[in-house]
């Protein structure tokens, strides 16, 4: 059975931008879309800029896919597959997340 | 009916070509298709290669790939030189012992470098460039090597040169000949790219003929000269020209030219019945074609002739256009001037460093050929004359001669081109196919490029490209699109319309009713800096938090390392002592790196997101506001001294610039304002570089609108002179707030004049004159957004739920542990990746 680990309270998030908490030893930028109430969570570093700032960049849409874009050079990063739409060649670790009880989880490892 | 056997030696650039064509011809199911190749790769885009240096990879110079060539049925083999010819028995023998028969044989087998019979030219670290593999034994060899040496100074080998000097080394470029690119520059063009080169750190040696490479002294090698001279380096790139490759046919009897190449005819057939041959290994008219457009045309004519077709190969334009260490140059037609009774404008810019020479015929009717350097914006004017025979204008100079202003710069223009003018050399585009494109529904480059490949090769013609595709949209009335992004269907200015006139005060709102989808980092901040224009709430309110960059809601100019610069606002660049030593005591205490900037201002830098409450808060009981140097706002009026102390001031410029700063604080717009006002005519403030720029007079204030520095400067245009205090005041309202109503996302006020129809004289008429009735209402526009003015580093220390954000992590106080300094003129600095890597003395 998995194990959900509470990072912080709904009541944290403020829609369409980012926070970033401290999961296991690693920074997980957190993005909760008021849109559609779902919750997203990457890696909070910036594989191009080389900085931990992902989760301080503007959330937004291109085509369908939801989509954070850096605050350092502007790159997109698909939040649902981490992908990045520019250079596809760096891809963003992705991490299980919910919200339950008013609360905001992550999986344990 | 069996299909017929076409065998293509060779997988390079002009081999692929030659594949790709059949593959699209009507008739491609005649034919079975297999290639070979002695590289290990399939065609890549050699002419790209040097990008490799910066950052490019193999599968990004690829031109195919594997997937494409089995889709196709195409039979490839890499890593196994043809190295048999039978031409009675129609087969090819390869290195590895495989036979293949044909029907059709196409030689493309290109050209090597030549590397000149220099005694120790063999040795470890001597090399050539034209290959991947070339590239990667370069980098290794450079990473073992402090200086580097080309040999050769024609197009390649300053491309090689570019090469090294990107790996670190000290390069040297050494030429025989007594100038660089000797055959595409005359004396002029080659001693100012010379100069140009020199300039950028590479050491060019001229005139020198290398007898021997021998062990060195304080390097690998030492080259010795002819002169008696010589050289040290560790590595040695041979570029000294390329030479056919035409070892196969030469072994089998097909006929070569006496300095080499495989003879062809105008349909490309060797002197052997079905053996082809094309690209740089065939000889044309005694000619070698080193370039790629040639090829590809040799390409598209065997094509044609083994499908049945009559196309001809009649020799090619051999100008180029080119980038070489960063410096543009081109060469057309005869640049030497080699007609007879050939004569030539020339135009010598040894301050600005640009060289044009234009040649012309005897009549002096028509262009025979130019050199340019340094500034090549004249090339496809001038081959277009020169490819389609036109007849020069009355003033050709002008053709060269630099555009001081107030003229149009003097230009063909594309709808004199026929339709027959080539546009794309590399893929033989014409004006007459990109109309067709455009007619066809292409209305953007992007769709152009799909349909005609134009601009996709080389891409030296993508200007020329795209003024065709707009005179042609001009032409179809097609109405040039300028929506902000994907979510709105409207430009800037009308998003600015509908907010202001259906009073809509939040991005949602926007959304639901005129967009769609989520938004994104284009029309989320636009969206935001107008309802902040228009409303001027705090930015930081929740329903606009999410619309505003990093640097918005930090309060902060996000760095590198993702740390925050702070810059409280001086007004006027005034400060008095003590407000000096509070910036100096806070710096300090958190270690922030300190700079003036060009703004009259202190700019600190290195503060963490936890750390910036903490400091904004001691600096505003200190008595200072934030400077909005992180927002698309007011940054700075700068002042000169003025008259309260100089002698020469003839008001009191100081004073006036603390007013419209405190004024105008805070004012979201389309781009950044920077004003300044000086107090007389000798300018000290600059303020002719500014949006708004004040200068002191006898008689007032004259003003001046517009300017701007930085990337693209532009002097300001006198806008109106001798003002009183309230009249310029009522002026830079209108102006400022028309400014904000009009222009595009980003659109400094500099470049939103020069798109301004009607231009400063219209401007004139609806700020000074009111020709539109709009004063009343841009004044009281703007009389709200002052009222409703609110330091937001004020605000926002003053709420303890909004410094909740001012912490790396929602669940812990630890901070970020990536960040790393290192310390430089006794202050600190982010460490750079390779101290990192090295884990030099980093400091906290």
């Amino acid at each position: 059975m998995s194990n959900w680990i509470t990072v912080c309270s709904e009541n944290d998030l403020t829609p369409s931008t980012g926070i970033c908490a401290l999961h296991e030893g690693e920074q997980v930028a957190i993005f909760f879309c008021g849109k559609n109430k779902e919750v997203y969570a990457v890696s909070n570093f910036d594989p191009i800029g080389e900085a931990n700032v992902l989760s301080r960049g503007i959330m937004g849409s291109i085509g369908e896919d939801v989509v954070v874009a850096s605050p350092l050079y502007k790159q997109h990063f698909n939040l649902k597959t981490g992908e990045c739409l520019e250079e596809p060649e760096h891809t963003l670790k992705t991490y299980p997340i919910r919200l339950e009880g008013g609360e905001v989880q992550l999986q344990a490892a | 009916m069996s299909k017929q056997r076409v065998v293509v030696v060779g997988n390079g650039m002009v081999g692929h070509k030659f594949i790709d064509n059949l593959l699209q011809d009507t008739k491609a199911d005649e034919f079975e298709i297999i290639t070979f190749s002695e590289e290990p790769r399939l065609a890549y885009d050699r002419v790209q290669l040097s990008s490799y240096f910066t950052g490019a990879t193999a599968a990004d110079l690829a031109l195919t790939d594997e997937g494409y060539y089995n889709d196709n049925g195409v039979n490839f083999v890499l890593n196994d030189k043809v190295t048999e010819l039978n031409t009675s028995d129609n087969y090819v023998v390869t290195a590895s012992g495989r036979k293949e028969s044909y029907d059709k044989l196409v030689l493309a087998t290109g050209s090597f470098p030549f590397v000149p019979p220099i005694p120790g030219n063999d040795q470890e670290h001597c090399l050539v460039y034209r290959t991947i593999e070339d590239l990667e034994a370069i980098n290794a060899s450079a990473s073992q090597s402090k200086v580097g040496v080309v040999v050769g100074g024609g197009l390649l080998g300053l491309e090689a040169a570019n090469a090294l000097k990107a790996a670190g080394l000290e390069t040297h470029v050494v030429e025989f000949a007594p100038r660089l690119m000797a055959v595409q520059l005359d004396e002029g063009g080659g001693n100012l790219l010379r100069r140009k080169i020199e300039d950028l750190g590479v050491n060019v040696h001229t005139e020198k003929a290398t007898t021997e490479i021998v062990a060195g002294e304080t390097c690998r090698y030492r080259m010795n000269f002819a002169d008696g001279s010589h050289l040290e380096t560790d590595m040695i790139l041979f570029s000294a020209g390329i030479r056919p490759q035409d070892e196969l046919a030469r072994q089998f009897d097909l006929e070569i030219g006496e300095r080499g190449g495989i003879v062809v005819n105008d349909f490309c057939q060797t002197n052997v019945d079905n053996v082809y041959a094309i690209g740089e290994c065939a000889l044309w008219g005694g000619r070698i074609f080193g370039l790629v457009a040639p090829g590809y045309t040799m390409a598209k004519v065997a094509v044609s002739h083994i499908t049945g077709g009559e196309e001809k190969f009649l020799g090619a334009d051999m100008s180029t256009k080119l980038k070489l260490l960063g410096v543009d140059v081109a060469s057309i037609g005869d640049a030497h001037g080699n007609t007879p009774g050939a004569q030539s404008y020339t135009y010598n810019d040894e301050i600005e460093q640009v060289y044009k020479r234009l040649i012309v015929s005897e009549d002096g009717k028509k262009v025979l050929g130019a050199v340019l350097v340094g500034d090549v914006d004249a090339y496809g004017n001038l081959l277009q004359m020169m490819l389609n025979d036109m007849d020069l204008p009355e003033n050709p100079a002008g053709l060269i001669l630099p555009n001081t202003g107030g003229e149009e710069a003097m230009g063909l223009g594309v709808d004199a081109l026929p339709e027959t003018a080539q546009i794309c050399s590399c893929y033989d585009v014409t004006k007459g196919d990109i109309m067709a494109a455009v007619a066809n529904g292409c209305t953007d480059m992007a769709a152009i490029k799909g349909e005609t490949k134009a601009s996709t090769g080389c891409g030296g013609c993508a200007a020329l490209t795209k003024q065709v595709l707009d005179a042609e949209l001009a032409n179809l009335g097609y109405e040039v699109k300028n929506d902000i992004c994907e979510h709105f269907a409207y430009s800037r200015k009308e998003l600015a319309d509908i907010i202001r006139v259906k009073k809509i005060k939040t991005f949602d709102e926007l959304l639901d009713s005129h967009g769609k989808g989520l938004g994104c980092d284009v029309c989320k901040p636009a969206v935001g800096s107008i309802l902040a224009s228009y409303w001027n709430d705090y930015v930081l309110e929740e329903e606009h938090m999410g619309l505003q960059d990093t640097n918005d809601i930090f309060l902060g100019n996000m760095q590198k390392d993702g740390t925050y610069s702070i810059v409280p606002r001086v007004a006027g660049g005034e400060i008095t002592p003590d407000k000096l030593i509070v910036l100096g005591e806070v710096a300090k205490e958190f270690n922030l790196y300190t700079k003036v900037t060009g703004g009259q201002r202190i700019d600190l830098f290195g503060a963490q997101l936890h750390e910036l409450p903490i400091i904004w808060k001691k600096l505003v009981d200190a008595g200072f506001e934030t400077g909005h140097a992180y927002g698309k706002s007011v940054r700075t009026v700068k002042s000169c001294v003025g008259s309260t102390w100089c002698r020469y001031g003839v008001n009191d410029s100081v004073g006036f610039a603390i007013n419209i700063e405190d004024r105008y604080k805070g004012l979201r717009s389309p781009h950044k304002l920077k004003f300044a006002v000086s107090g007389c005519t000798r300018e000290c403030a600059e303020a002719q570089c500014k949006d708004v720029g004040v200068i002191a007079t006898e008689n007032g204030w004259n003003l001046y609108v517009c300017g701007n520095g930085g990337m693209r400067p532009r002097h300001a245009d006198l806008f109106a002179t001798d003002l009183d205090d309230d009249t310029l005041i009522k002026y830079v309202d209108r102006f400022l707030m028309f400014y904000i109503r009009t222009a595009d996302r980003l659109q400094r006020t500099s470049v939103w004049l020069e798109n301004l129809e009607g231009g400063l004289d219209y401007l004139k008429e609806v700020i000074i004159d009111d020709k539109l009735g709009l004063g009343a209402e841009l004044e009281a526009e703007m009389a709200a957004n002052i009222g409703n003015y609110q330091c937001e580093w004020k605000t926002t220390v003053e709420s303890s739920e909004k410094l909740k954000r001012f912490q790396h992590f929602i669940n812990s106080d630890d901070t970020d542990s990536n960040l790393a300094y290192v310390v430089e003129r006794e202050q600190r600095r982010p460490a750079t990746k390779e101290e990192r890597i090295q884990s030099v003395e980093l400091v906290d």
